[in-house]
């Protein structure tokens, strides 16, 4: 272990802030990365689901309607 | 593919665990830059990816133009925003590192305008994807562009060759023995191979996301929708 503590490992010698701050950048850029995908996959079988749910109704009304 | 991708995401997610833990907590600061130096271990595995990324990308553009293979032009598409964040945060951690060690965010420095340009051509690739709404055009426009822009990876590569630059030569070499202290240079290597795999990840999920949705009308589309 090249620190001492908790706070010189935070302080990093002075440049605390520069390291932490393109830390957090790469973790966002890293989390949007997988959250993306898979957020656009939810969206779209969501999407579709209820495309499929739609026509199902309506398939349902048409041949209720020519049992009548 | 399917199994590849938990694959990939485990060995990435302990490659990443221990290169931050290493080069963190572990590697001794260096005597001149003190512990901003750490942050080379982001920032050269997202310039490597980036530029990595592309070359994939323009092959992917080749090959969809050559064989009309509808999955490259798919990888080709996914791989546009996925390097250009890779871009961006090489470009952010550099502009961060810069300031304490140079005093400046930014220089309009020869490898420095390069990796923008190379920010700028992804965004361009995505874009042409994105707004055309023909898929067979929107894919020859994304490939064309990737493929002309591929002189800029060897400008990014030698710039520090072939101009005076404030950036530092590459760390690693195929020929030689790296110029760093292997305490320094053994965490970065591992953050890079980490990296690599964690592209192979996030390049898998978009890509099949992608396919799912050029394939909607296909009769597996809708088995997979009802079947979840």
């Amino acid at each position: 272990m090249y620190f001492d503590s908790l706070a010189d490992f935070i302080a990093m010698g002075g440049h605390g802030l520069y390291v932490w701050l393109a830390y957090s950048i790469a973790l966002v850029i890293v989390v949007f990365n997988i959250a993306s995908p898979i957020l656009r996959k939810r969206q779209f079988m969501a999407n579709y689901r209820k495309r499929l749910q739609r026509e199902q109704r309506l398939a349902q009304r048409q041949t209720s309607e020519t049992q009548k | 593919m399917g199994k590849l991708l938990p694959g990939f995401a485990v060995v990435a997610l302990l490659m990443l665990i221990t290169g931050l833990v290493w080069g963190l907590a572990i590697a001794p600061a260096d005597y001149q830059q003190g512990n901003s130096f750490r942050i080379i271990y982001i920032h050269v595995p997202a310039a490597i990816l980036a530029q990595s990324c592309y070359l994939l990308m323009a092959v992917a553009g080749l090959v969809s133009l050559v064989w009309k293979m509808k999955v490259a032009d798919m990888v080709g598409k996914s791989c546009a925003p996925i390097g250009a964040t890779l871009a961006l945060l090489a470009l952010a951690t550099g502009a961060i590192w810069g300031k304490p060690t140079w005093g400046t965010w930014w220089v309009w420095d020869a490898r420095l305008t390069a990796m923008l340009i190379l920010l700028f051509l992804y965004i361009g690739v995505y874009t042409l994807h994105s707004t055309i709404d023909n898929e067979l055009n929107a894919g020859k426009a994304g490939a064309v562009l990737s493929l002309v822009g591929v002189v800029n990876i060897p400008i990014i590569k030698y710039s520090v060759e072939w101009w005076n630059t404030l950036h530092q030569g590459s760390t690693f070499s195929v020929t030689e023995a790296p110029k760093m202290a292997p305490e320094m240079w053994m965490p970065l290597l591992v953050m890079v191979i980490g990296f690599y795999c964690f592209f192979a990840v996030i390049l898998m999920l978009r890509t099949r996301t992608e396919i799912l949705e050029r394939e909607k009308r296909t009769g597996w589309v809708k088995e997979l929708v009802e079947a979840n």
